[in-house]
């Protein structure tokens, strides 16, 4: 693989909060088109990864490379017009706008070049165009997240960043977004897949990343991740014996 | 379009009516008093409504106005419209060394503007500074008095700035600054500069106060630095805006001409009875009434100007 094939180049990323090293050098690659998942338990540093990527943290190592360029520190607006976009944990819509005028902002300000987004597709594809003109702030929360998301494709990325998005939703919700985030990484999206439920990380991903304690301990396939003795005494705990 | 339209209307309807206003009420004084209020509850609209940082010294920027254009009159041998220029420059530079209160949020950013805009007080007030600026003895301008042209400035200042809440709330920059207020980390990974778009909306409301100030200047002409420092004006344009209802061009019209008109009839016929109403009307409108007048309508779904 040559390095210019990479669209993402994650190399032993630092970030500390005071004492606390929530990422200690991780490192990992993404492929256009590819989904990575990035699993591991509770403050392992999954949140702050993408959190450091999308520039709402400043890292205090490593880097980060898009598309053959360094984008560590760089500002947030300028890595969504360079095509890198996210979802958060919790939904983060702008309550009083309406539905369309939360995609507008985005289709406007931080389009990532190419051709133009059909707002009202994107809307429709996302099952939230009966409720384009209300504000917000009336959906609910599973409306909410997919509205999150909307406004992050609404800048047709090439790299989307996946922060617990699947979490609250119910089994057929689940399914749909499921979906959903597999037939835009089969057109060629790239995804970072931040996710508690495996089921929905086995149907999403080509590959997933363990992390532990703010580093990378396996990479491969989550069939494969399951039988590593590593991620195993991770997620169950040493004392059980594998 | 028809909103744009409502919002226009809205706009035209005001302007005009204190237009001729002079030509129906004998006293011009009281109707410049208006329109400048009008302008500075819009003016502070423009930062507050729109971006939720409350300016609690937004007097800062008026009264930079009034000294810019008391002395490009006075040094400079400016007239007025040349004055009126270097005093909306004035208050704009002043904004932009202000920039940094950014970084403060909430009740940091008031206090913070408050004391800014005292700091530019003292050092134009200083006894020192008498040559430039008379410091505490106050400025004659009797050689640029012109009242009839001042107040036709007045209004003409007034027009802009609701040309410009009309645009911003109908605009794609306007919608990214109601981004920004919700919340400025989506706003951000929309694309939306957060910074840029703070800045130029701070820039416009101390233009406008900025503007407002030398157009108070030239229609008062003889004024001292606590007249044109006062916080009356700061406390005035907080309360209008806030009492009508911010981010709407209707909201800190009404707060403007409700609460000032009571002001000046209650202060006229009852004055002994005038801080009791006026504190009663202001607390029960806070207790009862966060949102403004306007959230009467707006809060059953319909759009007001």
């Amino acid at each position: 693989m040559s390095p210019d094939a990479k669209l993402l180049h994650v190399e032993k990323l630092e970030k500390r909060f005071g004492g606390f090293r929530a990422l200690d050098g991780v490192s990992f690659d993404l492929l256009p088109g590819e989904v990575l998942g990035l699993v591991g338990p509770n403050g392992s540093g999954k949140t702050t990864c993408i959190n450091v990527i999308s520039g709402l943290y400043g890292g205090d190592g490593g880097q980060v490379v898009f598309e053959g360029a360094r984008i560590d520190g760089t500002a947030m607006h300028k890595l969504a017009r360079l095509g890198i976009n996210r979802t958060f944990q919790s939904p983060k819509p702008f309550l009083s706008l309406t539905v369309r005028e939360n995609v507008e902002i985005s289709a406007r300000y931080g389009h990532a070049g190419g051709a133009a987004i059909d707002l009202d597709g994107l809307l429709a594809s996302l099952e939230l165009d009966a409720h384009a003109h209300r504000a917000a702030e009336d959906l609910n929360s599973a409306q909410q997240k997919t509205l999150d998301l909307a406004r992050a494709l609404a800048t047709a990325p090439r790299l989307l960043l996946v922060d617990e998005l699947a979490a609250g939703l119910n089994p057929a919700e689940l399914d749909r977004m499921a979906i959903r985030l597999r037939t835009l990484a089969d057109r060629g999206m790239a995804m970072l897949v931040v996710e508690h439920l495996m089921g929905f990380i086995d149907k999403v991903t080509d590959r997933v990343v363990v992390l532990n304690a703010g580093r990378e301990i396996f990479g491969g396939t989550l069939a494969q991740a399951t039988q590593d003795p590593d991620v195993i005494r991770v997620f169950l705990g040493g004392s059980h014996g594998g | 379009m028809h909103r744009v339209f409502n919002d226009l209307g809205l706009a035209v309807l005001v302007v005009v009516a204190m237009a001729v206003a002079p030509s129906i009420y004998s006293n011009q004084l009281l109707l410049f008093n208006f329109v400048m209020f009008l302008s500075l509850a819009q003016g502070l609209n423009v930062i507050y409504g729109f971006t939720g940082y409350l300016p609690f010294g937004y007097v800062g920027f008026f009264g930079a106005g009034a000294y810019g254009f008391a002395l490009a009159v006075m040094h400079l041998g400016f007239g007025p419209p040349g004055a009126m220029a270097v005093g909306a420059a004035a208050a704009v530079v002043l904004a932009l060394i202000l920039t940094p209160l950014f970084r403060l949020s909430g009740a940091y950013f008031a206090i913070a503007n408050l004391a800014a805009a005292q700091a530019v007080y003292e050092v134009v007030a200083n006894p020192a500074l008498e040559d430039v600026t008379k410091g505490p003895y106050g400025v004659s301008l009797s050689g640029v008095f012109a009242p009839n042209a001042s107040y036709a400035a007045a209004v003409a200042i007034l027009a802009f700035t609701l040309l410009l809440v009309v645009w911003l709330r109908n605009s794609q920059f306007g919608l990214s600054l109601r981004a920004i207020k919700e919340d400025p980390i989506s706003a951000a990974m929309a694309g939306v500069s957060v910074v840029r778009g703070r800045t130029i909306a701070w820039l416009l409301s101390a233009l406008i106060a900025g503007l407002v100030g030398g157009s108070f200047a030239w229609e008062v002409s003889v004024f001292y630095p606590e007249t044109a420092f006062s916080p009356q004006f700061s406390i005035f344009a907080v309360v209008f805006a806030l009492f009508g209802g911010t981010a709407t061009l209707t909201g800190p019209l009404l707060g403007v001409f409700i609460l000032y008109g009571v002001y000046n009839w209650i202060g006229i016929s009852v004055p002994q009875y005038f801080q009791l109403i006026y504190g009663t009307l202001i607390v029960a409108l806070v207790l009862f009434l966060p949102n403004g007048l306007v959230s009467l309508l707006t809060r059953r779904g319909i759009r007001v100007p």
